[in-house]
């Protein structure tokens, strides 16, 4: 099976799984949701790694790889951390 | 140290169920924060197998990224208010565009520097490109309309579908002939016209359907990164993007449903403006016959009632009216009054936004119930508070088949025995439907800022009350 092909299965299969796990957040949780899913597609900072890192990478290609790798760590660290800040708030009634 | 091709795939899998089991976190709040943990080490494997593996040659500039871009977050993250986290959310949207964009340009050039360009690669790329470039100009406008920057009314002008139809099917077209020609200039036209659609899709949509479009642009910025998997070869970001882009088709799916409309509708533009120009609260309220109430009037109903059920919309927000509500939730909860909190989906400017504010001001989350759990329990309850809601109160939505909310499933705030609704002016909500819930027998106005009427509550209760 060609990779493109391989790559469109794991695409489809990956829909279902995001259709019944997102089904299943709670609505109080929705903002958190957004903000985690945020972080979580910093994950294009692997893109950008793989485009910033490569030998012999020429000027242009690096300039753009290191203002992505900027920016995506930017969603990583500061959507992880307000996510958490977010969820440390939601509390129980203290009894 | 450097890792087999084997191995990273190996770390890039369990890395990807990381994330699923951080997105299954959130089905709870008490094992929601596990759940965040989870997600990052899923991204720390992610990025260190990246690393370790034989494709990345040069750490210097990766080094200094990093580094500079975790400085920001961190700060960022830690000094948000909690208010304006529609806004953060809209920035790191269009931060993962544009990186998106940036990948896609970089892998171009590198692939061409090395002579190993192919038309489905090629063609992957441009979708890479044209939904990262939408994603990131969207964010920029969603994040100028909620930050106040421009207006948050909608900018429409004629021939606008003809517009952006025409945009699009050029970008496209210039995506077929890049694939086909590696033609610099059709890359570097897609980008622009990619960007300028994403400009023109979000300028003519309001401010209150914002809870839309910050989870459309979410979905976007999962698409971009699996659009970049597929350039790349790279299955987790595949994984990842389909798991983002489908959690935000699912909120947007349920804003829409809250709002009862589709999302075409939404993205073409439905509601009227919000209408400012307040004329005298007051007096129009006389002239349509409501009847506005005194803080002390309902003092007297909620200190000795049952049941009160709170109900806050974007107002409270605006207000910053949330840790007074939560002195007087104490108050009353002392006088053993049951108090509970009413969330209508669309409260607010981002999906659960309401939510987060009340947890904020540490108001218990089991006290905040969600429309379809709350909903049989109004009729039994003594007061109902609207903290600066509207229309997801609007008896008109059930009743009037001739009204624009016709349908739209509401909160039955009308079925208690006292409504007093918290009241800047008598402007309509941004529907601009006008509210039946104001004219019925039992409903009161009370005018004036939503917080200082609320500590104004608070300092009757603690003078004893009635």
């Amino acid at each position: 099976m060609p990779d493109t092909l391989v790559a469109l299965y794991v695409f489809v299969l990956s829909c279902f799984i995001g259709y019944y796990v997102i089904w299943g957040v709670t609505p109080s949780l929705h903002t958190p949701l957004v903000a985690l899913t945020n972080a979580i597609s910093g994950i294009i900072i692997v893109g950008a790694l793989l485009v910033t890192g490569l030998e012999n990478v020429g000027t242009a290609a690096e300039i753009f790889g290191f203002v992505a790798v900027l920016l995506a760590s930017i969603n990583v660290f500061g959507g992880f951390l307000v996510t958490n800040r977010m969820l440390a708030m939601f509390k129980k009634k203290d009894k | 140290m450097e890792i087999s091709a084997n191995t990273q795939a190996i770390a890039y899998l369990i890395s990807a169920i990381l994330f699923i089991l951080a997105l299954k976190g959130l089905t709870h709040p008490a094992s929601a924060r596990r759940g965040n943990f989870l997600g990052m080490a899923g991204m720390a494997i992610a990025i260190v197998a990246t690393l370790l593996g034989n494709e990345v040659e040069s750490y210097g500039f990766i080094a200094v990224g990093v580094l500079v871009g975790a400085v920001i977050g961190t700060v960022v993250a830690a000094r948000v208010q909690m208010t304006a986290m529609p806004q953060l959310v809209a920035a790191l949207h269009s931060f993962v565009g544009m990186a998106a964009v940036l990948v896609a340009i970089g892998t171009f050039l590198n692939h061409d520097a090395a002579g190993s360009l192919d038309p489905v690669m090629m063609g992957e790329l441009s979708a890479g490109i044209i939904i990262g470039a939408i994603t990131f100009s969207g964010s920029v406008v969603a994040f100028a309309k909620l930050q106040g920057l421009v207006s948050g009314a909608p900018v429409k002008f004629k021939g606008q579908h003809a517009l952006n139809a025409a945009i699009a099917l050029a970008t496209v077209a210039l995506g077929v002939h890049f694939a086909l020609t590696e033609s610099m200039t059709s890359l570097v036209l897609i980008t622009l016209l990619a960007f300028i659609l994403g400009f023109t899709l979000i300028i003519p949509i309001g401010g209150a359907d914002m809870p839309v479009i910050i989870s459309m642009l979410n979905s976007y910025s999962g698409w971009a990164a699996a659009a970049t998997g597929f350039t790349l070869g790279n299955l987790l970001l595949i994984i990842v993007g389909a798991l983002v882009g489908f959690s935000g088709a699912i909120l947007s799916y349920i804003m829409c449903r809250a709002m009862n409309r589709s999302i075409i509708n939404v993205v073409f533009g439905g509601f009227g403006s919000e209408s400012d120009g307040a004329p005298s609260a007051a007096g129009v309220a006389a002239e349509k016959g409501v009847k506005s109430a005194s803080v002390e009037d309902a003092i007297y109903w909620m200190e000795d009632a049952n049941k009160v059920l709170i109900v806050p919309g974007y107002g409270m927000a605006v207000a910053q009216a949330q840790h007074a509500l939560k002195e007087l939730m104490e108050l009353l909860e002392e006088r053993d009054v049951a108090v509970k909190f009413a969330i209508h989906p669309v409260a607010g400017r981002m999906p659960g936004h309401m939510n987060v504010l009340l947890a904020e001001a540490d108001i218990p989350y089991d006290h905040v119930m969600e429309m379809d759990e709350i909903n049989p329990e109004f009729p039994t309850a003594d007061v109902t508070l609207v903290v600066g809601a509207n229309d997801v109160v609007n008896p008109a939505a059930r009743t009037d088949s001739s009204s624009p909310i016709y349908g739209m499933p509401i909160l039955d705030a009308a079925k208690a025995r006292q409504v007093y609704f918290l009241k800047r002016s008598m402007n309509p909500g941004y529907s601009g439907v006008d509210n039946l819930l104001f004219y019925q027998d039992n409903t009161s106005l009370i005018f004036g800022d939503a917080k200082d009427t609320i500590e104004g509550m608070v300092v009757a209760l603690k003078g004893g009350g009635h």
